[in-house]
């Protein structure tokens, strides 16, 4: 297990919990961070962070702070 | 759930709730529902902008209330608060929706069905529209809204809203919200348990999940990259930049000729008298001062709502996130202050975009530092008279230098106060930072042209009445009260001697003791106390007081010239014209954008913060350069 922020660009991942406090933890399970949820890192910002996720659909850009509380179980090599 | 019966005429109409993200096509669906005859407001004692309009269903109509875009009903914003309260029908004044219409978008339904599931939990009849769904198929998507609409158990209508494909299925079912029919079983209450009957939802209506968008993929291969991502955000924003700055000037020009030719006419047509000079030069002047800034705020909000729609802002707002952080801003306040260049007034409007209350704040107050327009004849002026035209260097000429320092100077003050309001006055509840980059779209033209519409009108209407007011005030200050004078004394000496005895004029000498120490004497003082309703102002204002002690100079040489009565020593030393300038580079002088931070602030607490924490640096930062500069010459 890992924490989001520390997949490479094009990783694939799969969310396993979100450890944050509310209201943080409640708004990123509801832009779909849910356990299950399959997660690609498509991009990072030119200075390293923030970094572009791809999951349910949409595109969605965190900061490395709320990438940090969200673990998650690699699906590649 | 019993039908009710139809709405009787002469009852209110319905009212209708529209809910949805951002990006899923709600304001398009609003704008093809009610046209263009939205009523945009403020919701009470929020900043949050409501937009309402009625729309017509053959012989009935609705009220359509277009919600604040929001991923989820737990709020953690002010926005995010204010859909909660009007769902709840909490908010005074503002009637509780009788039904919902929820907007998502084809594509993200995975994620968008999150929010539908929270919203079928309320006790209200819904309807689901499914918008892009051309976008869908061109990206190979199935979906079947008949089996959608069994799954969910509520009606669902797929719509391409910009072309109207769908349309009048929707108009027919909003005649009947009663009707409608309501889930057997609200979905589940914990968000992970709801990831589940989205997926389950889906799995039974969509029998092809869409591909990636094609031109989506290409671009962001470009646009995302490390490098030519932030070589193309340089480019966008220098050209962003350019446009707003130059290309309003024609206009500006000549909405300020018309003013003064309308001024020119009244005058010409009317007794000369108090009644005329009010109409002229309070009146006129004072709608002038608003009107004058409509071009860029038009020009501003066009590209800015273009970039948005089409899909860029978001893009924008992440290549530049990192380095706002450093300051405790977000990468969306950027454009905000970079607006603020040409002016303050739309760099402030254009704060909305950022979501988070308290960065929107800590924008606000620091977007007057950064070095607006009407800084440059105050600038030009000085420097014209002041620094000599010699090269630095051998090709840098120094009067481009002070100018270059003089911006340099005001930005570095902004993000310097940036740093510190962030960690004092806006310092809240930690809000998670997130931000989605939709796919690229060509926003349709409608979209553009009723935003940029709800900007300039609620601009005019709010913030106009609050500069029409004060310039009266000031005009009343600068011309009141009238000293008797010798009939034959030429109309330059009249002009001279009653602005030394208005209020404004004994201001000036009265405020003499607090800017001494800067170097500043009463007729700046004068030109200090005018410079409130625009700081361009003080160049008229030091023409007139100068335009009869030496006749026949121009105003730079009449500056160049002036030496104080009772020193014998020159007014404009150099440590007295540095601590001028430096004073223009930090102080508020401009109602108008006090009356937007009122405006945009929901209170005259921020104004009077920004306005006082400004004239303190002002006045400690020309004080500091007036020591310095004395000093070293």
């Amino acid at each position: 297990m890992q924490t989001l922020d520390a997949l490479v660009v094009g990783g694939r991942a799969q969310v396993v919990s979100v450890e944050a406090t509310e209201p943080i933890r409640g708004r990123l399970l509801d832009l779909g961070f849910v356990p299950g949820t399959e997660v690609r890192l498509r991009s990072r910002a030119p200075l390293g962070d923030p970094a572009v996720y791809e999951l349910r659909g949409s595109r969605m850009c965190l900061r490395r702070g709320e990438a940090q509380q969200i673990w998650v179980q690699r699906l590649d090599g | 759930m019993t039908a009710s019966a139809p709405a009787s005429p002469g009852a209110a109409p319905l009212r209708l709730g529209l809910l949805g993200s951002p990006n899923s096509g709600k304001t398009t669906l609003f704008n093809a529902l009610t046209g263009l005859r939205a009523r945009v407001g403020n919701y009470p004692g929020v900043t949050v902008e409501r937009r309402e309009g009625r729309a017509q269903l053959g012989p009935t109509s609705v009220d359509v209330i277009d919600l604040p875009g929001t991923y989820s009903l737990a709020p953690v914003s002010p926005d995010e608060e204010v859909v909660l309260q009007v769902l709840h029908g909490e908010v005074p004044g503002v009637a509780r929706p009788d039904a919902l219409v929820l907007v998502a978008d084809a594509c993200t339904l995975d994620r968008s069905l999150l929010l539908v599931a929270q919203a079928l939990r309320l006790d209200l009849p819904a309807l689901l529209v499914v918008t892009m769904m051309d976008e869908l198929e061109a990206r190979g998507g199935r979906l079947d809204t008949e089996r959608m609409s069994q799954a969910l158990g509520i009606p669902v209508v797929g719509v391409v809203g910009h072309r109207g494909i769908g349309m009048a299925e929707v108009k027919r079912l909003l005649r009947q919200p009663h009707n409608w029919d309501r889930p057997p079983l609200p979905p589940p209450e914990s968000s992970s348990d709801r990831a589940g009957w989205a997926d389950s939802v889906l799995s039974v209506a969509r029998s092809q999940r869409p591909g990636s968008h094609q031109a989506t993929e290409a671009l962001d291969r470009v646009v995302l990259h490390p490098v030519a991502g932030t070589v193309l955000f340089a480019a966008v924003m220098i050209l962003f930049f350019q446009l707003i700055f130059t290309a309003a000037t024609p206009a500006m020009d000549w909405i300020d000729g018309a003013i003064g030719s309308l001024a020119g006419a009244v005058r010409g047509a009317l007794p000369a008298g108090f009644l005329t000079d009010l109409l002229a030069d309070g009146v006129i002047a004072g709608v002038g001062s608003v009107v004058i800034f409509l071009p860029q705020i038009v020009l501003l909000f066009t590209v800015l709502h273009f970039l948005e729609d089409a899909g860029y802002m978001a893009r924008a707002a992440f290549v530049v996130d990192r380095a706002m952080g450093r300051v405790g801003l977000e990468g969306r306040a950027f454009v905000s202050l970079l607006s603020s260049y040409a002016c303050a007034v739309p760099g402030i409007m254009a704060t909305r975009t950022v979501p988070s209350p308290t960065h929107r704040l800590v924008t606000i107050l620091v977007s007057p530092l950064m070095t607006c327009s009407a800084r440059l004849p105050v600038y030009a002026l000085l420097i014209a008279a002041f620094v000599p035209s010699t090269t630095v260097a051998g090709f840098l000429g120094l009067q481009g230098l002070v100018l270059l320092g003089l911006y340099l100077l005001g930005t570095l003050a902004a993000l310097a106060a940036a740093a510190v309001l962030s960690r004092t006055v806006g310092r809240g509840r930690g809000l998670p930072f997130y931000l989605e980059l939709p796919p690229y779209r060509v926003p349709p033209l409608r979209l553009v042209v009723s935003q940029v519409w709800g900007a300039a009108s609620a601009f005019l209407k709010r913030a106009g009445s609050i500069i029409l007011v004060t310039s009266i005030v000031l005009w009343f200050l600068l011309h009141f009260p009238k000293p008797d004078l010798p009939p034959d004394l030429p109309p330059q000496d009249a002009a001279r001697i009653e602005l030394e005895h208005s209020f404004a004029g004994r201001l000036g000498h009265a405020l003499e003791p607090a800017i001494a120490p800067l170097g500043f004497d009463w007729k700046i003082g004068v030109g200090l106390v005018a410079s409130l309703a625009a700081r361009e102002v003080i160049v008229a204002t030091l023409a007139q007081i100068y335009a009869a002690q030496d006749e026949g100079l121009s105003l730079r040489e009449a500056l160049q010239r002036d030496v104080d009565p009772r020193t014998g020593e020159k007014v404009f030393d150099a440590p007295t014209v540095a601590a001028l300038l430096v004073f223009f580079v930090f102080a508020l002088q401009c109602m108008s954008t006090l009356a937007v931070i009122r405006r945009e602030t929901a209170s005259w607490r921020w104004p009077a913060f920004a306005f006082g924490y400004l004239l303190v640096l002002a006045w400690g930062a020309s004080f500091l350069t007036h020591r310095i500069v004395h000093a070293v010459t």
